[in-house]
Parts: C-alpha cells; sequence; structure tokens
C-alpha cells in the first residue's frame, strides 16, 4: 500500500534544500511555493486533507514506521483515487483549519470523520455519506453510578470539540462538559480520575476506550451521524465523480472490507449501504468474523508497558531522528520572520519617533494594534482571510508574515527605547556636524541604538522561535506539531515532550551565544570587561 | 565685515526670558569669551548661533547666512541651517564624541557623509588634524579609552576637519580634571594664532583675560557689558560684572 509522508510537500522541499542558500532564493522559493504544487503531470493527484494526530482509526502515524500515515480513510480514498484514475494526495491539516482550508484551496476534499451536519451544509457540498456510527459512553472499570446518558448530570464528562457528542450532552443539560481537540487526551484523563465519562464517536471509543482495561463501554450507541467527504460548492463536477466512485467502491463491497479490516464495520452502516444499493440487499456479505488485524496491533501498541530500557531506547534511537524532521521547518520560519520583524520594526520605530503626525500615529496604532491582538487570529486573517480579497499566500510565507508582522511591533518598541536612550547629545553633535537629521540617524544614533538592543531583541527572537509552534493551525508541520503526532502515536507525552523541549532548546543556544558574542565585540564600551566582582565592588569599566 | 553679527535677539522658554534684545559682533579672527552667572542664558546664546536652538526676536547673521525667524518654510529654514552648521564648528561641555566609532573614525564621518569626500582623503586630513591636537597615538583608540582631555582634543578636532569658518565652544574644559585644562586651552591659543574665529563660553577668568579680543558679560538674559578684557577685568562699568567678578574671583 502506498501511504504519504507526514511531512508534507512542501516541507519536504525545504528541508531538503540548505539554508546557507541566501535569504532572497528563500523568499523567491516561498513566494512560488503555490504555484510549484499546482505543477504536477497529468492527470492531477486527488488531494485531500485531514489532521493525523492521535487519529485512530481515521489517519495516525503508522507507530511501527511514523513517516507513513495510515487509517481506514487512507483506505478508502487509495481506493477512491484508483476508482477515478488518479493518485491519492494526503494533506496533513489542523482539524480546525480543514474546512477553511478547503475553502481557500489548499486542497480539494476533506475527509476525515467530518459529520454532515446542515451548519457544514450551508458551507460546502457533502458526498454521500461513507460511514455512520453513534456515540458511545465509556467510564471507568470500578465506575457502578453511571449507566446511561440522564446519570451524567452534575458530573464532568468529556467529548470532543464541535462533535454530535457534545451537542448531545448540551441538550442532555446540568452537565459539566470538557471538550477536547484530540481524541486519545480524554480517555487518559478519564482513566486518572479527571474526567466521569467519555462521550465519543464510537470508531474512536473502540480503539482507543476498548483496549483499555481501566475503562468500560455503559449501554448502546447513542444518536446516529453520517461522515461525508466535502467539497467545493464550486466543485459540482467533482462531486458528481466522487459519489459515482462512491457508490461503485459500495456496490463492489470494498468499502465493507476496509471496515472490516480495521474493525469498525457496524449495522447502520451496512444498513446506509443498502439503502443507497438496494440489490445489495441479497448481495451483501456477512460482516466478517475474523478480528481486525489493524485493530488488535494498535490495542497492542497502546496497551502494552514498555520497560525502561526499551523506552530509553526509544528516546535515545528512535524518536531524535523523526522530531528532527520538524526543526529545519522551525528553524526557518523563525529565522525569516525575526528578519522581518527586525526590519518593519526598525522602520516602525523611526516613523514613529521622527516622522511627521499622520504618519506617526499610523506607526503608533500598527504596534497597538499587532501587539494587543492574538497571534493566532492573526495568522488565520493572514492565510484563510486574505484569500477572500484575492491574496492567497502559500502557508510558510503567510507564517513567515504572519509572524514577521507581529513581532515587529515589539521590536519596535526594542528601538524606540533603544533610540531613546541615546543621550540627546549625540544627535547635537551629529547636526552641529553639518548631517542632516536622516544621516545623524543613519550613522550615530542608529547604529548606537541596535547595539543597546541586542539583549531585548535576542529575547524577542528565543520568544518567537518557540512561539512558531502555532503555525501548525495553517497547516506547516513544523516541530511540536511532529511532537503531537510522535506523543500521539506512541502515548507517550512525557518522553517525547521532553525530547521535542531539548531539540528547541539546543537549537536556540547557539543564536543565544551569538548574540552575547555580538554584544561583547560591539559595545562602546571598549575598556577590560568588568567581571561580576569588579561590578559589585564598583571598580573598572563604569558604564558607557 | 564682522564674521559674525547679532541684532535684537530675544529668545523665551515658557514664561522665562532667556535672552533679551541681544545684539553684538564678532570681528574675523578673533577670539570672544561670553562669561556670566549660571543661568544667565550663556548656552542658550550660543546654541542660537549655529541653529541648535531657535530664536524668537532678532537676527544672526554669521558670513552670508543671515538667520531669521520669520515665516519661512520648515524646509527653507532647515537646509538654511545646515548650510550655517557647515560654516560653524561647536564643541560641547560633554565632548559628545560618538562612542561606536574611533577616533579616526568620528573625525572622517561627517566630512564623508556631508561633504562626500573619498574615505582616503577624509583620513588624510584627520589624521593632520589628530596629529595636531597631540593625537597621533590615539586615532585607533575608541573614546571611552581616552582621558577627558584627549577627549577634548579629539571633538575640537573633528569639528575642524569640517573646516568652519567659526568655532564655538560650550564651557569646553568645564568637565575636565584641573591638571586636563591646560591642554584644550592651549589649542584654542594656538587656533587663535592661526587667526580662527573662535566664540567661547568660559568660567576660565584668567584665559578669558590672556587671550580673548572681546569680553561679553551676560546676566539674567541682558547683555550687560561687552569691551575688552582689560577693561572688563580691571575696570568694569556695570555693577553687577563687578558682583559676578568678586563672586568668582
Ligand atoms: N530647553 C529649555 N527649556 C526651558 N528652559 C530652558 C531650556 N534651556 C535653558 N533653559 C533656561 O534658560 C536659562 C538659560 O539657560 P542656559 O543653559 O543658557 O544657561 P547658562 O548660562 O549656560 O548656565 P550654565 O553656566 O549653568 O551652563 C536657564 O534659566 C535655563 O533654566
Ligand atoms: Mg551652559
Amino acid at each position: 500500500m502506498k501511504t504519504p509522508n507526514i511531512v508534507p510537500h512542501i516541507a519536504r522541499q525545504f528541508t531538503a534544500a540548505t539554508v546557507l542558500g541566501g535569504f532572497r532564493r528563500w523568499m523567491l522559493l516561498a513566494l512560488c511555493l503555490g504555484a510549484s504544487v499546482a505543477n504536477a503531470q497529468t492527470p492531477a493527484p486527488l488531494r485531500w486533507a485531514g489532521d493525523a494526530e492521535g487519529g485512530a482509526p481515521y489517519l495516525l502515524p503508522n507507530p511501527k514506521n511514523p513517516r507513513e500515515i495510515i487509517g481506514f480513510e487512507i483506505d478508502l480514498m487509495e481506493a477512491l483515487a484508483r476508482n477515478l484514475g488518479r493518485k491519492s494526495v494526503f494533506v496533513q491539516n489542523q482539524w480546525d483549519g480543514l474546512v477553511p482550508g478547503l475553502q481557500r484551496g489548499n486542497y480539494d476534499l476533506v475527509v476525515n470523520g467530518l459529520e454532515i451536519t446542515d451548519d457544514r451544509k450551508q458551507q460546502v457540498n457533502f458526498s454521500l455519506p461513507y460511514y455512520v456510527c453513534g456515540e458511545q459512553l465509556s467510564v471507568r472499570a470500578d465506575e457502578t453510578a453511571i449507566q446511561s446518558l440522564a446519570d451524567l448530570r452534575g458530573k464532568v464528562v468529556g467529548t470532543l470539540k464541535a462533535s454530535l457528542a457534545q451537542r448531545i450532552l448540551e441538550r442532555e443539560g446540568g452537565i459539566e462538559i470538557r471538550s477536547y481537540e484530540n481524541q486519545n487526551n480524554p480517555y487518559d484523563d478519564l482513566a486518572i480520575g479527571r474526567l466521569r465519562a467519555v462521550l465519543m464517536d464510537w470508531p474512536i471509543a473502540i480503539y482507543y476506550s476498548k483496549p483499555n482495561p481501566k475503562l468500560k463501554f455503559v449501554g448502546e450507541t447513542i444518536g446516529r451521524m453520517e461522515y461525508g467527504i466535502a467539497l467545493r460548492k464550486t466543485d459540482t463536477a467533482l462531486l458528481r465523480q466522487v459519489n459515482e466512485a462512491l457508490l461503485a467502491l459500495i456496490k463492489a463491497g470494498e468499502l465493507q472490507r476496509i471496515y472490516d479490516k480495521w474493525g469498525i464495520g457496524n449495522p447502520e452502516t451496512t444498513a446506509l449501504f443498502v439503502q443507497i444499493a438496494p440489490e445489495l440487499q441479497t448481495a451483501m456479505p456477512a460482516p466478517s468474523a475474523t478480528p481486525s488485524q489493524m485493530l488488535a496491533d494498535f490495542s497492542r501498541n497502546i496497551t502494552t508497558q514498555l520497560t525502561w530500557q526499551q523506552r530509553l531506547q526509544r528516546w535515545r534511537i528512535y524518536l531524535p531522528p523523526l522530531l528532527l524532521q520538524g526543526a529545519p521547518m522551525t528553524l526557518l520560519i523563525s529565522l525569516l520572520g525575526m528578519a522581518v520583524a527586525v526590519a518593519l520594526g526598525l522602520v516602525l520605530a523611526l516613523i514613529y519617533l521622527y516622522a511627521p503626525q499622520p504618519l506617526s500615529w499610523l506607526a503608533r496604532a500598527y504596534v497597538e494594534l499587532f501587539r494587543g491582538t492574538p497571534l493566532l487570529i492573526q495568522l488565520y486573517l493572514i492565510f484563510y482571510g486574505l484569500p477572500n480579497v484575492g491574496i492567497r499566500l502559500s502557508p510558510l510565507t503567510a507564517a513567515v508574515i504572519g509572524l514577521g508582522l507581529n513581532y515587529a511591533a515589539y521590536e519596535a518598541e526594542n528601538y524606540r527605547a533603544g533610540i531613546q536612550a541615546i543621550p540627546r547629545g549625540q544627535m547635537e553633535a551629529a547636526l552641529s556636524l553639518g548631517m542632516t537629521r536622516a544621516q545623524a540617524l543613519r550613522h550615530v544614533i542608529v547604529p548606537q541604538a541596535l547595539r543597546l538592543v541586542i539583549p531585548p531583541v535576542t529575547n524577542d527572537f528565543i520568544a518567537l522561535f518557540k512561539d512558531s509552534s502555532i503555525v501548525s493551525v495553517i497547516t506547516m508541520v513544523e516541530l511540536t506539531k511532529v511532537y503531537g503526532q510522535l506523543a500521539a502515536t506512541y502515548y507517550d507525552y512525557i518522553g517525547v515532550g521532553l525530547l521535542a523541549a531539548a531539540i528547541y532548546f539546543l537549537m536556540g543556544l547557539p543564536f543565544v551565544r551569538l548574540a552575547r558574542w555580538a554584544e561583547k565585540r560591539l559595545a562602546t564600551d571598549k575598556r577590560i570587561s568588568t567581571t561580576a566582582k569588579r561590578r559589585w565592588l564598583g571598580v573598572g569599566a563604569k558604564p558607557a | 565685515m564682522s564674521a559674525i553679527s547679532v541684532s535684537h535677539l530675544g529668545k523665551r522658554f515658557d514664561d522665562h526670558e532667556a535672552l533679551r534684545d541681544i545684539s553684538f559682533d564678532v570681528e574675523v579672527s578673533e577670539l570672544t569669551a561670553i562669561i556670566g552667572p549660571s543661568g544667565c542664558g550663556k548656552s542658550t546664546l550660543l546654541r542660537c548661533l549655529n541653529g541648535l536652538e531657535l530664536f524668537d526676536r532678532g537676527r544672526v547673521r554669521l558670513g552670508q547666512i543671515t538667520l531669521e525667524m520669520n515665516d519661512n518654510g520648515q524646509r527653507e529654514l532647515q537646509t538654511q541651517l545646515r548650510h550655517l552648521r557647515e560654516e560653524v564648528g561647536m564643541v560641547f561641555q560633554s565632548f559628545n564624541l560618538f562612542p561606536h566609532l574611533t577616533v579616526l573614525e568620528n573625525a572622517v564621518l561627517a566630512p564623508m557623509v556631508v561633504k562626500k569626500q573619498a574615505r582616503s582623503v577624509a583620513e588624510e586630513k584627520a589624521r593632520a588634524l589628530l596629529a595636531k591636537v597631540g593625537l597621533r597615538e590615539r586615532m585607533d583608540y575608541y573614546p571611552s579609552q581616552l582621558s577627558g582631555g584627549q577627549q577634548q582634543r579629539a571633538a575640537i578636532a573633528r569639528a575642524l576637519t569640517m573646516e568652519p569658518k567659526v568655532m564655538l565652544y560650550d564651557e569646553p574644559t568645564s568637565a575636565l580634571d584641573p591638571s586636563l585644562v591646560g591642554e584644550v586651552l592651549g589649542i584654542m591659543r594656538q587656533l587663535d594664532d592661526e587667526g580662527m574665529t573662535q566664540v567661547v563660553v568660559t568660567h576660565e577668568m584668567r584665559f578669558a583675560r590672556e587671550v580673548a579680543d572681546k569680553v561679553l558679560v551676560l546676566h539674567d538674559g541682558e547683555l550687560i557689558e561687552a569691551d575688552a578684557p582689560e577693561v572688563i577685568f580691571s575696570a568694569p562699568k556695570d555693577e553687577r560684572t563687578r558682583a559676578f567678578l568678586q563672586s568668582i574671583l
């Protein structure tokens, strides 16, 4: 089976090239990205998106080889694409951003357990349903007080954000609902007692709750929902093709075989298939009796207790190279983002301090606006909002611009403080020598201010470096996203987390050292450096 | 024609009248000393001469350039100020050397940036001037590595690289250790011998008496006496001049 890579096309293209390639080339490449994605052989591949972070059985990194994404939806889309004579290309995207990403044309389909709801139908078209299920209630194995939905009143119950399960819990009323972004974390919290119960889509419960001896199912599934493939409203031809292909797969029994392989076949789905294709009434193969190999493997993987030795082995040898896949992207985004911030910040500070009224006011407003609003919302606006006015940026460009614009506000304030800290006599001396104000700034004031602001700017660079993890919301796969995928795959949040933290720390270290070195080298007070002891005693170099 | 001509100069800071109706001339090649008690307006007057301070009334003429605070456009005023400053060198009490540049770089910056001189040309000139003020061995030092006297001499050399017609000094030796005062005054004496026109705000009465061609006495923003040093120091006409000199001698 051909499986896609978890680092998408875009990321790979960048990590392969060398960072020494020069700033200009990077910017050019970044700008060309949109074009290079579209540039492919005929027939065009079928590009579809989902979120593979801990998403069994839908989409998940293969525990045996986390570079591969597996899942019943991968199998479904492989079969569907084959039927259409096209190639299936999976695009990783944060769950929240799946529909917006579709709208802005990052891919053509969304396939990720997306429930067909009236709300969503306002925004997108749905294919025929390809799967039906209800919500399954899970509790701790020793739980006796909870037999049904009605017993949840006044209890803390976990579920998936914006799901049918959440709506059911809300309708029931009086339940303290905890919404999760991720499907494995609620079961962990249930096992350790943070939650009294968890209500989730049945296939999720089959994978994450059933194998766990600390948990048990209570009652039958509740409610009914249909998963559909989402398409843009305008793609009606593609919708027809997808529906025809789905129908063919259903009639050929291929979908049923995929669900059996993953151990998620159920009577509701069988009934749906018969309803769609009545001729199946008699021809329908009986649900397979052999237990699913995929489900058995997955269960073993999440329930087996590793020895410390095995764990150390995994941390030392297996995980670092996987995590490091995300590192170059983090580094690239941070460096480019900071370059934008440092340049724009200086311009803003100079405008604020020296430009005439309306301009100066605008610079001030820029700083307040970008400092005072969440980076996350700014990124969403740039990536998902700008296409509405015809500006479509590639994810990398959007990430760099988003981080750059935001941090420019902070850098502007650093520069402003730096410039204002330069004694007035410096400007007066420069003017007295016949320089214009601009010349004085360029040759006398700014060079001194830049030296002063090295420490706070370094500080911001380290902060930006870590903030860069936020760009996973606009489909970038960088270090933190890889961490999330691996941690969910191996059920090891501590080990993988410490490793990822260590990588961040080690990547930041050279820049910190570089800044210290520059600070020392460029210091305007050139006398012998003062040791802490001399400083304490107040002897040696006086402050410049 | 006199080098500088100041007529009816007036300047106020909010409610404080810093300069009142001041008029005087400075002749070419002369050294003029400005004295007076603290806060009487000496610095303000000097800064009006090179446009670091704008005045409210009156007129300052420096060579061919006349500065008047009529309603010229901002832009016109700025160019006028720049031309004026190219003609006038200024030396500050606190030196104001550029700390991120070496002494030599301090001295070549303005010729290169303002006069667009080639580095080689600017350096040759700067080296000669730095040697003249006794800093031949210190050209590649940073200001923080120099003594106060050396810094002030470097600042004078820096101002001279622009080949000014007039040099202004605002208490050039007040921040210096008494033992270093002599080396700075020595240079000003030498420039005087070479025929430089200089205006010096100072508290060094002995220097004013020996070197100045003319002494201006300011009191509370008013020019109360302007005369040869022998007259000012031996037989001042104004009672306030006598009181001031008594208080410091
Ligand atoms: N920028 C300013 N704003 C308000 N008042 C000012 C300003 N600069 C100077 N002054 C006031 O104008 C008066 C003259 O100041 P100036 O600095 O010219 O005095 P000075 O004669 O140089 O004194 P010193 O000998 O102490 O240097 C003082 O009363 C001072 O407080
Ligand atoms: Mg003064």
